[in-house]
């Protein structure tokens, strides 16, 4: 690769503190001309930090940056821009009602200049694509594109602005296995073409597969730097977490009758998101059943009708035995669904409450912490309490602030507060997203525990490999519409990834209605 | 530069910068007094004197006081929800209105349930004055705060319809005033023989019951979380719409009482200046208060201290009443930056 080994991108020993937290400690990182350099670590081990620090958003307490020999400015974010650098993030920085063409020219013309030159950038638009293998036509509307095109539009734009040294931020996270394999793909070209690239990722599998040298950082600190072919996956592992990482072990389901069933529920579009189309599905005690899909493709509908917070148009939802009339979160609640919201900052918990008051934030109206509208906070600290000890919630009392927890601690109350119940039934969507291995282990083994009890679980999940490796039976849900079950080791991962693509449906039936 | 939160505000940290803020306050005035013609050393001391320097002028400061409590609580409730109610100035003329309407003696009641009858009925004028912004808002998604601003100007013109009109008081020599209520509708005087009127301990008494609510009700914790973060509100069950409606019921009720307590506390009868922007002060007086409804009766003292003594020293100094405006001005500029500053710092990148 990388013979010459000419340094594109360098930060050096880059320290930042924010009060007592240490973001990043002395962490370096340099890429060389035509390298992929994967950065790689936990939530919160301080990858957005530096990044931040790269395009200046932060200014560091010590260290450099320097772009092919020189040191970039402090704290200027036109800087790293200006000296060829772009960045792809994981949630698109696209103009939904602008063309193709339209958001990639955005900012790049002077506003003086007279014409905007358009036939000469569609010409070079046209003409980077092909080179790439980035296929997307530039007169559409962003608004209409999927999520894989919107990211190679988000390429594009970096292309467009000859960048020599591209970062892609969770570039995977939204992508089909199939149009990662394109990714890769369009990513090797690059580097081929000169380019240097910094992969930031949890996927230890993806990192194996595109990077020449892995960055490990924990706890803002490096944990280590190796090139991939000296290493492996559970090397990888270790060195993000501290300590071997051990799945979770899954034993054969033992399915009772469905505790939560839909019978041809059909729900409204919102925009441009689907929602169900006569969907069925059933949820049995002692048994996970995963619902695979890129997202945006009706999970959220999904999720919302199984919480209460949706009622279907048409068809019926039908708890145990009886059909649902009256449909509300609460309802939901006390029918003894447990709900692990996909947001857990923006849905799942109140920033600004502390950990007692959300603790309490679904059930306050129950007798257990409130009689005649006065709320009983002895009883409902001590609930919060037994769920900081019992699913070892780290923080420094019942009554901080949420918002002070890490996405993992966070995550632990909120399954707390929803298992506590002891729920038959359970909604865990994208229940993992952003956390480090550790927690996502937790998190897993108390899922296989409540199905072990006999719980029905339905877990959402983007990530093809979390869904394959929990689930019992397997839908895959592509425009709204829902697969057949696949059972357990039925369909290999790029089989699903057809189905994910919406190929195999039967597309006049659902079209025609 | 921009702004980092204070996790732990020291004690110094928290009175510093409101006592410069007082102290810039009363040097900006004593400079205006100066270019006014007075002495201005005089300026600060009769301020005070004109405050809190007699018995008098204390209770001047608490009946003013009394009205801004209210309107502090409305606007307070209101903005914990999220709920930007800036019409408290109509809700309390319409709770002025109902004062008037019920206590001019028309109906025939006995004579101690003609108060308890006028509180409730001005707290449903009030309440139901700001049910149609709140409808507006779930119904159609109208932002509250113009249909609750220009609420003020249609109600404030209705008032002067009526004043006109079917209410305007036929001894009243041709102003566009009511009829003054009965003896039996005025508020009683807490101590006989002085000016100070019950309006000023129910005030209180609202304020100890509001923070009841917010602290140990459901209702309180429901209105935090929408106030908070409606979705993850509306996720958990709580019904936010429901919620919206309830704070808005009862912000229009807080704020129909300073109209209440006006006219049968002190007033006796309605005009069109009954009112001189409590409605509007009250958003300051909540702002001041951090939204903490035991914070409003402070607050509201406060606000209340610098318009009467700042009024008596401009008619002691001799120097224009406007000098008076000026300095309210300023102090709540002044506090407000430097409430901001016990909570925040200023870093420069």
């Amino acid at each position: 690769m990388s013979k010459d080994a000419v340094e594109a991108l360098s930060l050096n020993a880059i320290t930042k503190r924010f009060g007592e937290l240490t973001a990043n400690d002395a962490v370096s990182l340099a890429v060389n001309v035509g390298e992929v350099v994967a950065l790689l670590g936990e939530n919160g081990a301080g990858k957005t930090t530096l990044m931040n620090i790269l395009f200046g958003q932060y200014t560091a307490d010590s260290g450099t940056v320097r772009v092919f020999g020189d040191t970039l400015p402090s704290g200027n974010s036109r800087a790293a821009l200006d000296a060829g650098v772009g960045m792809v993030h994981q949630h698109f920085t696209l103009a939904d009602n602008l063309t193709v063409q339209e958001n990639i020219t955005l900012g790049v013309h002077s506003l003086l200049k007279p014409s905007l030159g358009r036939a000469a950038a569609k010409t070079r638009i046209a003409a980077l694509s092909k080179k790439f293998h980035l296929a997307v036509s530039p007169d559409a509307r962003v608004g209409t594109l999927s999520v894989g095109e919107r990211q190679r539009v988000e390429i594009l734009k970096a292309l467009y602005r000859d960048v020599r040294i591209l970062i892609l931020d969770e570039p995977t996270a939204v992508l089909t296995p199939q149009e990662t394999d394109d990714l890769f793909a369009t990513l090797r070209l690059a580097i081929a073409e000169g380019l240097s690239i910094i992969f930031i990722s949890h996927k230890l599998h993806e990192v194996m597969a595109i990077a020449d040298r892995v960055v490990v950082l924990r706890h803002g600190k490096m944990a280590g730097g190796v090139n991939t072919k000296d290493t492996d996956k559970n090397a990888l592992a270790e060195m993000m977490m501290g300590t071997e990482a051990t799945p979770p072990e899954v034993s054969p389901a033992k399915p009772d009758a469905p505790l939560l069933a839909f019978r041809n529920v059909t729900t409204a579009d919102v925009g441009s998101v689907p929602g169900l189309k006569s969907v069925s599905l059933a949820l049995k005690g002692g048994q996970i059943v995963g619902l695979a899909g890129v997202s945006g493709n009706g999970q959220a509908a999904m999720a919302d009708v199984v919480g209460g917070l949706l009622n279907p148009n048409e068809g019926q939802v039908i708890l145990g035995s009886e059909t649902v009339q009256k449909w509300t979160p609460r309802i939901a609640v006390q029918s003894g669904i447990a709900r692990i919201p996909e947001d857990r900052h923006k849905t799942g918990t109140i920033a600004d409450f502390d950990l007692v008051e959300n603790a309490i934030l679904e059930r306050y109206k129950s007798p257990a912490f409130s009689n005649g509208g006065w709320l009983n906070w002895r009883k409902s600290r001590a609930f919060a309490d037994g769920i900081i000890d019992k699913y070892d919630v780290r923080c420094p009392g019942s009554e901080t602030p949420i918002r002070l927890l890490s996405g993992g601690n966070m995550q632990k109350l909120i399954l707390g507060r929803v298992l506590e119940a002891d729920p038959q039934i359970i909604l865990a969507n994208q229940p993992v997203r952003g956390l480090d291995i550790g927690a996502v282990n937790y998190v897993h083994s108390q899922l296989l525990a409540a199905r072990a009890r006999g719980a029905a679980v339905l877990l959402i999940s983007e990530d093809l490999d979390e869904v394959m490796a929990l689930s019992d039976v397997i839908h895959v849900i592509a425009d709204g519409r829902l697969s057949p079950e696949f059972r357990r080791g039925e369909m290999t991962p790029a089989q699903l990834g057809l189905w994910m693509a919406g190929q195999g449906f039967e597309t006049d039936i659902a079209y025609a209605s | 530069m921009r702004l980092e939160p204070i996790k732990n505000p020291t004690l110094v940290r928290k009175l510093v910068p409101p006592a410069i803020a007082l102290i810039s306050t009363v040097v900006i005035a004593s400079f205006l007094a100066m270019v006014a013609g007075a002495n201005p050393f005089s300026v600060i001391g009769l301020i005070l004197k004109g405050s809190f320097g007699s018995q008098f002028a204390i209770l001047e400061t608490l009946n003013r006081a009394t009205p801004l409590i209210f309107t502090g609580l409305a606007v307070a409730v209101a903005f914990r929800a999220k709920f930007w109610n800036i019409g408290a100035e109509a809700q309390l003329y319409a709770g002025a209105l109902m004062t008037v309407l019920l206590g001019t003696g028309v109906f025939p009641w006995p004579s101690f349930a003609i108060l308890p009858l006028i509180i409730v009925a001005s707290i449903l004028a009030g309440a139901v004055v700001l049910l149609v912004p709140a409808l507006l808002k779930i119904r159609f998604g109208v932002d509250e705060v113009v249909t609750t601003l220009l609420f003020n100007f249609i109600f404030l013109l209705f008032i002067s319809m009526l004043l006109e009109g079917v209410l305007k008081d036929p001894m009243g020599m041709g102003w566009p005033k009511s009829a003054r209520i009965i003896p039996e509708a005025k508020l009683p005087r807490i101590v006989d023989g002085l000016r100070l009127h019950w309006g000023f301990g129910l005030a209180v008494f609202s304020a100890i019951c509001i923070w009841i609510i917010q602290n140990r009700r459901t209702l309180g914790y429901e209105m935090r979380a929408v106030g908070l973060n409606r979705d993850a509100a509306a996720f958990a069950g709580i019904p936010v719409n429901v919620v919206i409606v309830k704070t808005a019921l009862l912000s229009g009720g807080l704020a129909a009482l300073a109209g209440f307590s006006e006219v049968a506390g002190l007033k006796g009868s309605l005009t069109l200046d009954l009112s001189p922007g409590f409605g509007y002060t009250g958003i300051i007086v909540a702002m001041l208060a951090l939204l903490n409804p035991l914070g409003v009766i402070v607050a509201a003292l406060f606000v209340a201290g610098i318009f009467v003594g700042a009024d008596s020293m401009s008619r002691a100094a001799d120097v224009p009443t406007y000098l008076a405006d000026i300095m309210l001005a300023t102090a709540l500029l002044l506090m407000v930056l430097a409430i901001m500053l016990t909570r925040f710092r200023v870093v420069r990148d």
